[in-house]
C-alpha cells in the first residue's frame, strides 16, 4: 500500500516539474520586446556570435508554442543549454557548484535542527519560565531578521573584531585539498588531510549559523506549540500516572507525536534554506549555486540563470516529496 | 469586525440594513480596540509602526541633510560618539560622504511603501479570485488552484530573484515581482474559508431568501473572513519588506544611491573593515520595522483569529 502511495506521489511531481518549466519559460519569453535584444542590450559587451547562439539555442524564429515544445523536450532530456559567459554546458557548471551548496545547506539544517528541537521541547516543558521567554524572544528575532544583515554582523564581530573565524570562501588559500567528491569535509576525511578538515569546518561555521538561524527560529516555535498541545493530552497524563519518569514521558511519548507537524514545517523551510542560500553564498563568497546564479544575473547569462533556478525549484519539489514520504512513516494514520 | 450574522436584510430597507450593520461593526470595533489596548506586544508594534508612518510622510522635510548629497571630503565619517565623528553626521557617512542618518530616515518610505503596496494588491487579487474559486468551484477553481500550487513550488526568494533578473531593477518591477506570487497566500486562505463558510446555515438562509450570489459573497461571507485576511496581511507585510531588502541587497531591487535600506547594507559590505556603521545601522532599521509589524501581526492574530496560529 505504502509503495503504491509513494509511486503516486512521485507521479504527481512530474507535471509539477513540467509546470515549473513552463512558468520559467513564459517569464523569460513574455517579457515585452525581443528577449535577445533586451538581454544583450543590457549586457553591453556581447558579440554577434553570442546573439546568434542565443537565437539558435532558444529557437526564437519559431512560434511560441514550438519554442515551448523544444524547451520542455530539452528539459526532459536534461539538456539545460550552454552558458554564454563560461562557454560550458550549464549542467556541468551546476554539477561543479552543487557540492558546495549541498554541504552548506546540510550543515545549516543540522545546526538548525540540533538547536531548535531541544529549545522547542524545553520551552514547552518549562512554559512561561525565563528560559522559555528568552528562547521565544530569540526565535521571534530570528524570524524578523534579514539574513544578509545577520551574516555581515557575524563577520564584523567574529572575523574582523575578534579575528576568530575566516571572512569568506570554503577553505584557506594556503591549504591544498585533493578534490574527490567536492564535499570538502568528506574529501579531507577520505584523504586524511586534517589541516584541510580544520580549515573547511572553520569556514563553514559563520555561513551555516547565518543560513540556519531563521529555520531554527521557526522550527523552535512550531516544536514548542505542538509540544504544548501534546502535553495536555490524556495519554501523557496517563504515562505520568503510571509512574514513568519525566524524561521518558517527554522523549518517548510526547516528542514523537510533536514531531509530526514539525516535519511538515521542516519541508516548507527547505524552500527558505534554498532561497537564503543565494544570499548567504553572496555574503560569504561561497562558491556554490547561489553565488553562481547571482553573478550570472549581472552578466546576463540567461541559460545559466534559467538552469540554476530550475534546479532550485526541483530541489524544493523533491524535498517536499521526501517530507511527504517521511510523514507516512512517522504517522501511519495519515494517508498521502 | 467579527461575525455579523444576526441581521436579516430582506426584512428591512437597504438604509436600515446598512445602519444596523454599521452599528454592529462600530460596537465590534470598540471591543476590538479595547482588546488591542490590553495586548502590550501589539501596542508596542503599533506605536513603532505609526512612528515609521510619520517618518514616511514627514521624513524628507525633517532630515538634517539632503540624503543624496555627496560630500567627498567627508567620506566614511564614523558616528558622532566615536573618535573623528561629528554631531553634524549623527550616524556617520558612507563612501560618498552621504549622511547615513538622513538616508535611513528617508529609506523608511521605500520599505513601508513596498510592504503596503505589495500586500494590498495581493489581498485584492487573492481575495477576489479566492471568493470566485471557492464559491463557484468548477473549471475556474481547478485552473486557479493548480496555478497557485505551481507558484508555491518555487521558493519565494528564488522566484523573486528570477523575475527581477528578467524584468530588471526598479520600484514598480519590485512590486510586480513580489505580488506575482504574493496573491497566492490570500487566494488559498480565502478559498479555504469560503469552502467551509458556504456550507453554513447563514449562507443557506440567505440563498433561500433569494439573495443573489454577489450579495451572498460580499455581504454574508466576506465579513466573516475579513479577520483572517487582516491578520495574514499584517504578517505578510513584514515578510515582503524583508524580500524587498534582500533583492535590493543583491543589487536587483532599488539601486544605490537611492536611499533603500537593503542596498545600503550592500554598499556597507565593501567597507566592513573600515566603516562597520553603514551596514549595521541600515540593517537595524530593517530589523526594527519588521519586528514591529510582526509584533502587531501576532497580536492581531491572537485577538482576531487564533486559529491562524496553526497555519503560520
Amino acid at each position: 500500500m505504502q509503495a503504491a502511495r509513494i509511486i503516486e506521489r512521485i507521479l504527481i511531481a512530474i507535471p509539477i516539474i513540467l509546470g515549473i518549466g513552463v512558468v520559467i519559460f513564459l517569464i523569460m519569453r513574455l517579457t515585452p520586446g525581443d528577449p535577445v535584444d533586451i538581454m544583450m542590450g543590457q549586457a553591453g559587451h556581447v558579440s554577434e556570435r553570442e546573439v546568434e547562439l542565443l537565437r539558435e539555442q532558444w529557437h526564437l524564429d519559431e512560434p511560441l508554442i514550438v519554442q515551448l515544445g523544444h524547451f520542455l523536450g530539452d528539459l526532459l532530456r536534461g539538456d539545460l543549454g550552454m552558458s554564454f559567459t563560461k562557454g560550458r554546458p550549464v549542467w556541468a557548471l551546476i554539477m561543479q557548484a552543487l557540492p558546495a551548496t549541498i554541504e552548506l545547506a546540510m550543515v545549516s539544517a543540522f545546526f538548525a535542527l540540533a538547536i531548535s528541537i531541544p529549545i522547542g521541547v524545553i520551552s514547552a516543558v518549562k512554559q512561561d519560565s525565563l528560559i522559555d521567554r528568552i528562547s521565544m524572544a530569540g526565535a521571534f528575532f530570528g524570524i524578523c531578521m534579514p539574513i544578509f544583515w545577520l551574516g555581515i554582523i557575524l563577520i564584523i564581530i567574529f572575523s574582523i573584531n575578534l579575528d576568530l573565524l575566516p571572512t569568506y570562501g570554503r577553505i584557506g588559500s594556503d591549504v591544498n585539498l585533493q578534490r574527490i567528491t567536492g564535499f570538502y569535509i568528506l574529501d579531507s576525511l577520505l584523504t586524511g588531510n586534517w589541516e584541510a578538515l580544520k580549515s573547511s569546518i572553520r569556514h563553514l561555521i559563520l555561513p551555516s549559523i547565518t543560513l540556519g538561524f531563521p529555520m531554527a527560529a521557526i522550527v523552535a516555535r512550531v516544536m514548542r506549540s505542538s509540544m504544548l498541545e501534546i502535553l495536555r493530552n490524556d495519554y501523557v497524563v496517563m504515562a505520568r500516572a503510571k509512574g514513568l519518569n519525566e524524561f521518558s514521558v517527554i522523549v518517548k511519548h510526547a516528542m514523537r507525536n510533536a514531531m509530526i507537524p514539525t516535519v511538515t514545517v521542516i519541508g516548507l523551510e527547505v524552500g527558505m534554506l534554498l532561497g537564503g542560500n543565494m544570499i548567504v553564498e553572496t555574503v560569504f563568497s561561497w562558491p556554490g549555486l547561489g553565488r553562481l546564479v547571482v553573478s550570472s544575473i549581472f552578466v546576463r547569462d540567461y541559460p545559466l540563470v534559467q538552469g540554476v533556478v530550475m534546479i532550485y525549484a526541483f530541489t524544493f519539489v523533491f524535498a517536499n516529496l521526501v517530507v511527504d514520504i517521511l510523514y507516512t512513516y512517522i504517522n501511519p494514520k495519515i494517508s498521502m | 469586525m467579527s461575525q455579523v450574522k444576526s441581521i436579516s436584510p430582506e426584512k428591512m430597507s437597504l438604509r436600515d440594513y446598512y445602519l444596523t450593520r454599521l452599528r454592529l461593526t462600530g460596537r465590534n470595533f470598540r471591543e476590538f480596540l479595547s482588546k488591542l489596548s490590553r495586548n502590550p506586544t501589539a501596542m508596542i508594534g503599533l506605536v513603532i509602526i505609526l512612528f515609521f508612518v510619520f517618518l514616511t510622510i514627514a521624513g524628507p522635510s525633517i532630515v538634517p541633510k539632503d540624503p543624496m548629497q555627496i560630500s567627498l571630503t567627508e567620506r566614511l565619517l564614523p558616528p558622532f560618539w566615536m573618535e573623528g565623528g561629528s554631531t553634524e553626521y549623527i550616524l556617520g557617512t558612507d563612501q560618498l560622504g552621504m549622511d547615513l542618518f538622513s538616508r535611513i530616515i528617508v529609506g523608511t518610505r521605500i520599505s513601508l511603501m513596498i510592504g503596503v503596496l505589495t500586500v494590498s494588491i495581493s489581498i485584492v487579487i487573492g481575495t477576489i479570485l479566492g471568493l470566485l474559486a471557492g464559491y463557484y468551484r468548477g473549471v475556474l477553481d481547478n485552473i486557479l488552484a493548480r496555478f497557485a500550487d505551481l507558484l508555491l513550488s518555487f521558493p519565494w526568494l528564488i522566484f523573486a530573484i528570477f523575475t527581477m533578473a528578467v524584468i530588471g531593477p526598479g520600484f514598480y518591477n519590485l512590486v510586480f515581482a513580489l505580488t506575482f506570487k504574493g496573491w497566492v497566500g490570500f487566494f488559498r486562505l480565502v478559498r479555504g474559508e469560503v469552502l467551509s463558510e458556504k456550507t453554513k446555515e447563514y449562507v443557506d438562509a440567505a440563498r433561500a431568501l433569494g439573495q443573489n450570489n454577489f450579495k451572498i459573497m460580499a455581504r454574508e461571507i466576506m465579513p466573516n473572513i475579513l479577520n483572517s485576511i487582516i491578520v495574514l496581511g499584517t504578517l505578510r507585510m513584514g515578510f515582503m519588506i524583508i524580500m524587498e531588502a534582500s533583492l535590493s541587497f543583491l543589487g536587483l531591487g532599488i539601486q544605490y544611491p537611492e536611499p533603500a535600506w537593503g542596498s545600503m547594507v550592500n554598499i556597507g559590505r565593501d567597507y566592513m573593515l573600515s566603516a562597520w556603521w553603514i551596514s549595521t545601522f541600515s540593517g537595524i532599521a530593517i530589523l526594527v520595522m519588521v519586528l514591529s509589524i510582526n509584533m502587531l501581526g501576532e497580536g492581531l492574530r491572537d485577538i482576531l483569529d487564533p486559529r491562524l496560529r496553526r497555519i503560520e
